[in-house]
């Protein structure tokens, strides 16, 4: 169909939260004062952040849709990035090759390994163990953290309790010169992936149906169903797909720290909740402004006052919260 | 008297510890306009609400057609041809206008004749049809979710208090589109507290106090009587004409 004459411009961005991140970008030039250690964090912040948006993501929407607690995502991301890690030592010839080319054969397997295994362990958590608690969030918060200990014993059964070393494919490994400074490679493409799922996203909720029925039920799901859509299957759905990014985000959260303990999903979920709260629960929007928020602000942090940064981030989330108490970008509820 | 699409009878309905409806015995007649009256409390939402299967009947049968949906769950009652105006209008907010019909179109996009015949009676859907459905005024969010329900055939439309809250002006629009509305083939089950909206759009009419039925007939012969006016439906809905 097309826009009958008259049509005002649709949705327009909300400015305020990019204006937001960009405001603390500049104000931290001035306070590092050396613009090529700026960038170095900044990027550093970017990869960081990516990469949380792309754990995150499912969680958000999860909780959006379904108002369901699940405290054991992390383990998506620890399956994840076990999985990626061992995948790539399988094909470490071919990791070790000085082509990217090469290289790309390992890393595909390992990024498709592991958000397989991710999913595959999402659908068979959501039928045991989430949907036997839909509605009570108590029962959600205990089963889903009992649930994350008992499948924590089996990867230690599995991998063995050491922490595991992360080789990164050669050619990821240095940097680029641009001028003095010296940028990081494997966070340029920690970056374009995350941006490469932002984007596949928003194409996914706005330019399709699943996507609209998803915006739809997020906000309202009871009036989904008088439509006589199936909220459990989309919900099923997005599960799986939301714990697929979370291995995926493993994968590559594990080959930025070049190794892989048991802890790394846990580890990771503080700043993820965080994230989710300050986006806006149910908005990827949110989500992706957060996780770029929460990154640089726990750089710029750590590198000016490195004994603030494990509070920073929950201080900005303070302050978020006091600024736009639903979040960056709040989903309208009704 | 036409067939019955929609009958309920004996229809119980619990929401918690609450016993809501106490036996509810209604008919919507094929192709008829029926008028759900009562009082505020009386249990009407919690009647539209049952039919459709978002509260699910503790006791009693619905049948629909030839069909017994009291047991089946919401989505399966939707595809039967059943659509829902919520007293809430239930749009979605972050979704354009356009976003908002392709949803509740189920058989594919939405034909172009439907949509000019909404745009006829309803033109801010036309005007705002890139533009999320937040931003609309009330009025216009009540013209959403009223075409949103009609923007395909349906056998039956279940509209709860379409009128609450707007100004006369587009109350006298929504009554124009309904009155067009029924001279297709379309049910309607219509809760109104607008009596003079009532008045001029029901066929038959029921009325609701306590969790039961307390009246039902012809809305003519309501709308001529007084006295029953006055029992039925006291002072309070008269104070609306
Ligand atoms: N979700 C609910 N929980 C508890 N009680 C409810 C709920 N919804 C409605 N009720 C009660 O059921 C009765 C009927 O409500 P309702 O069907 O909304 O009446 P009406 O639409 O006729 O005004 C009221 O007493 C109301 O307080
Ligand atoms: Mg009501």
């Amino acid at each position: 169909m097309s826009a009958p004459e008259g049509a005002l411009v649709s949705r327009r961005l909300d400015w305020r939260p990019p204006a937001l991140i960009l405001a603390i970008a500049l104000g931290s030039l001035v306070l590092v004062g050396n613009p090529s250690t700026w960038l170095t964090l900044t990027i550093a912040g970017l990869a960081m952040g990516l990469m949380i948006f792309i754990m995150s993501s499912g969680l958000t929407l999860v909780f959006g849709l379904m108002d369901v607690m699940n405290f054991a995502h992390g383990l998506f991301i620890a399956l994840g990035a076990y999985v990626g890690a061992s995948t790539v030592k399988l094909f470490s010839a071919a990791a070790s090759a000085d082509s990217f080319l090469a290289n790309l054969g390992a890393i595909a397997p390992a990024v498709l390994a592991a958000m397989l295994a991710a999913g595959l362990l999402g659908l068979f958590f959501e039928r045991v163990i989430v949907r036997p608690v839909y509605g009570d969030h108590l029962k959600q918060i205990l089963i889903t953290t009992g649930g994350m200990i008992v499948a924590e014993q089996l990867i230690l059964v599995l991998w063995g309790p050491d922490q595991i070393p992360v080789e990164r494919p050669a050619t990821l490994r240095g940097s680029f010169l641009v001028g003095d400074m010296a940028i990081e490679k494997y966070r340029l493409i920690a970056v374009a992936i995350g941006l490469a799922v932002f984007a596949g996203m928003m194409l996914l909720l706005n330019r399709t149906k699943i996507g609209l029925l998803i915006r739809a039920g997020v906000e309202n799901k009871e009036m989904v169903e008088a439509m006589g859509y199936r909220i459990r299957r989309l919900f099923v759905g997005v599960f799986v797909a939301g714990s697929a990014l979370a291995g995926l985000g493993g994968a590559l959260w594990g080959m930025y720290q070049e190794s892989v303990t048991v802890h790394i999903g846990a580890s990771m979920m503080v700043l993820i909740f965080i994230v989710i709260i300050i986006g806006g629960l149910g908005s990827i929007g949110g989500c992706f402004a957060g996780a770029v928020l929460v990154g640089l602000v726990a750089n710029y942090v750590g590198y000016l006052s490195p004994k603030i940064a494990l509070g920073s981030n929950i201080l900005l989330m303070v302050l978020i919260l006091l600024w736009r108490p639903q979040g960056l970008y709040p989903v309208g509820k009704s | 008297m036409a067939e019955n699409l929609l009958s309920l009878s004996g229809v119980h309905t619990h929401i918690g510890h609450y016993h809501i409806l106490q036996g509810v015995d209604l008919v919507v007649p094929r192709g008829e306009l029926t008028m759900l009256l009562g009082r505020n409390g009386a249990g009407k939402t919690t009647a539209l609400r049952t039919i459709l299967g978002l509260w699910s009947a503790s006791a009693g049968a619905i049948r629909f057609e030839d069909s017994d949906i009291t047991q089946r769950d919401t989505p399966a009652i939707a595809n039967l041809g059943i659509a829902y105006v919520p007293e809430s209008m239930g749009i979605f907010a972050g979704l354009t206008v356009q976003e908002n019909l392709v949803l509740a179109a189920r058989r594919g996009p939405p034909e172009e004749a439907r949509l000019d015949w909404i745009f006829r009676y309803f033109p801010p859907m036309k005007k705002f049809w890139d533009l999320p459905a937040g931003n609309l005024s009330g009025g216009q969010k009540q013209m959403l979710s009223i075409s949103r329900a009609i923007v395909e055939p349906r056998k039956l439309v279940l509209i709860d208090e379409p009128t609450k809250g707007l100004a006369p002006a587009i109350i006298n629009n929504l009554i124009e589109a309904f009155a067009e509305l029924k001279k297709t083939d379309t049910t309607i089950l219509m809760v109104e507290q607008n009596f003079h909206a009532a008045k001029s759009l029901g066929d038959s009419v029921a009325v609701m106090d306590a969790g039961r039925i307390v009246h039902a007939g012809r809305m003519a012969d309501l709308a001529t009587d007084d006295a029953l006016q006055t029992r039925l439906l006291g002072l309070s809905l008269e104070a609306h004409q």
